[in-house]
């Protein structure tokens, strides 16, 4: 057996908290952050059954400001930033990919409109560096009229579950009544607490970006209402079970969103519309299909096994165990052809096993999809 | 802080053992092991009957995190493996040193084991 060797590298404004709270830390992208507080997979159903909290605050928040920013977000996004002003709901979030020219993700992000000159953008920690050079170089060589501002002033907890906004608003009570009727995938400043309707989990909940001097209190006045801390570890099985991806496994700047399940995020609706990737992504339409797979005997599933179907082979981008379907469960990139209810075999470190595909997600809501 | 009982002996790779009588020893993981590994999800233990070599890889323990192997500590026949702990891996979790893995009848050459305090000055340098 070997051991793992935590790092100690930046911290969070919860840092204090989590070292007090005897969690687990490990190095992730650079940030010292918990891995579990004591059990994983009590983190994990707290969130599927109750209410959980996780310290998000190593992912970047970016304040964008100016005439061009909508124009802008129109030709760096391969989703299209003018739906946000056309549904209508103040705060709406788009999820999308950002691509490079040869139509690779170099990001997965969330922005969040307040007018069409002003828009919230979050971004993954171990890519903030790399878009945010990106982003800038964007704007420049576009002529665009835009600003971008590094949100590290603030910290972010994400609260999920289906008891999470009943239980944000008893630690919060200020927040309610701007946020009670926020509508799902939106978001909204209530004095000084962002409060968005978002999450990565599946489940109903709120994301809160509160001062980095408030975040202790908040996290301690969510966990006297009742909200379990929740690590990493947690977060990525609730990710998997609701079919979510994780830029760096599921897809990276070499491979395209059509062949990593993303496709419902790239809007080709606008013909004028010329986002940076577009013409890669016309010139190469998906070569793979990204379903679920699971596991029908003993054993865990893990990224980067090989997959063999009758198509051809594939395999695995995420796996691990997932506590909701007590079985092991993964992403895969397969043949095109493959598709759900088939039996395919996954090489588990030498062994062949056999693996049912499935459509994802595999959990919603708290309920099993498959 | 993991325990470390002191009638037990330990292995750098983190297995414990016990000597029973009639040459027969009881392996497990170390409570700093399944520290280390968290949630522990799935066992893959020796068939009864499987003749190891000493630091012969016999077994697998995957957690919510990895997968581990697990080395044999001395040769021996596997005599038996602890059914409760495949129907219930997290029991290994709840008290690494009840849930037992397998158990050796011991043949041939006993490579040296670590006591309780080497084996504690030993994951102190991890």
């Amino acid at each position: 057996m070997s051991a793992v060797h935590p790092v100690p590298s930046r911290h969070t404004p919860l840092h204090a908290v989590h070292l007090a709270s005897k969690a687990h830390m490990v190095d992730f992208a650079g940030w010292s952050m918990p891995l579990h507080y004591g059990s994983q997979i009590r983190e994990h159903h707290a969130v599927r059954r109750d209410a959980g909290m996780f310290d998000v605050s190593h992912m970047l928040a970016l304040d964008l400001e100016g005439f061009d920013a909508t124009r802008w977000l129109r030709a760096l996004l391969a989703n299209d930033a003018a739906r946000l002003a056309r549904s209508g709901v103040p705060g709406k979030a788009l999820y999308s990919c950002m691509l490079n020219e040869r139509g690779g993700v170099i990001d997965d992000l969330i922005v969040y409109r307040f007018d069409d000159a002003r828009y919230r953008i979050v971004v993954n920690a171990g890519r903030a560096a790399a878009d945010l050079a990106w982003m800038r170089q964007h704007i420049a060589s576009n002529g665009i009229n835009a600003s971008l501002g590094e949100r590290r002033d603030l910290a972010m907890i994400a609260v999920q579950g289906p008891n999470a906004r009943a239980m944000a608003w008893q630690a919060l009570p200020e927040i309610r009544p701007g946020s009670a009727a926020l509508a799902p995938f939106s978001g909204a400043q209530i004095g000084g607490v962002f409060v968005a309707r978002t999450g990565y989990t599946g489940e109903d909940g709120f994301e809160l970006s509160v001062p980095a001097a408030r975040a202790a209190a908040v996290w301690q006045a969510l966990a006297a209402a009742g909200v379990a801390p929740c690590g990493l570890g947690a977060r990525d099985t609730l990710r998997l079970e609701a079919g979510m991806n994780l830029h760096g496994q599921d897809m990276d700047e070499t491979v395209s969103p059509l062949d990593a399940g993303l496709a419902w995020t790239v809007d080709f609706s606008d013909p004028a519309r010329a986002f940076t990737g577009r013409a890669a992504l016309a010139a190469h339409p998906a070569a793979w299909r990204m379903l679920g797979l699971v596991l029908e005997g003993r054993g865990v599933l893990r990224a980067r096994m090989p997959v063999f179907t009758a198509a051809g082979a594939g395999e695995t981008t995420s796996g691990g165990f997932s506590p909701t379907l007590e079985k092991s469960i993964a992403f895969a990139r397969l043949p095109l052809s493959v598709t759900a209810g088939e039996t395919v075999e996954v090489d588990l470190r030498g062994k062949r096993l056999p693996a049912r595909t499935v459509e994802l997600p595999f959990v919603r809501h708290g309920k099993t999809l498959i | 802080m993991s325990q470390i009982p002191a009638d037990l002996h330990y292995t750098p790779s983190h297995e414990w053992v016990r000597f029973e009588a009639d040459g027969v020893a009881v392996i497990g993981i170390t409570d700093h092991a399944q520290e280390a590994l968290g949630d522990i999800v799935f066992l893959e233990l020796p068939e009864t009957g499987r003749v190891l070599a000493a630091e012969e890889v016999c077994a697998v323990v995957e957690s919510v995190k990895a997968a581990s192997d697990i080395y044999a500590p001395l040769a021996g026949k596997v005599i038996a493996v602890n059914q409760a702990a495949l129907d219930a891996p997290e029991s290994i979790n709840a008290d690494a040193y009840a849930a037992w893995l397998f158990k050796l009848r011991l043949a041939g050459e006993t490579p040296p084991l670590l006591d309780a305090t080497a084996y504690q000055a030993a994951i102190a340098e991890e």
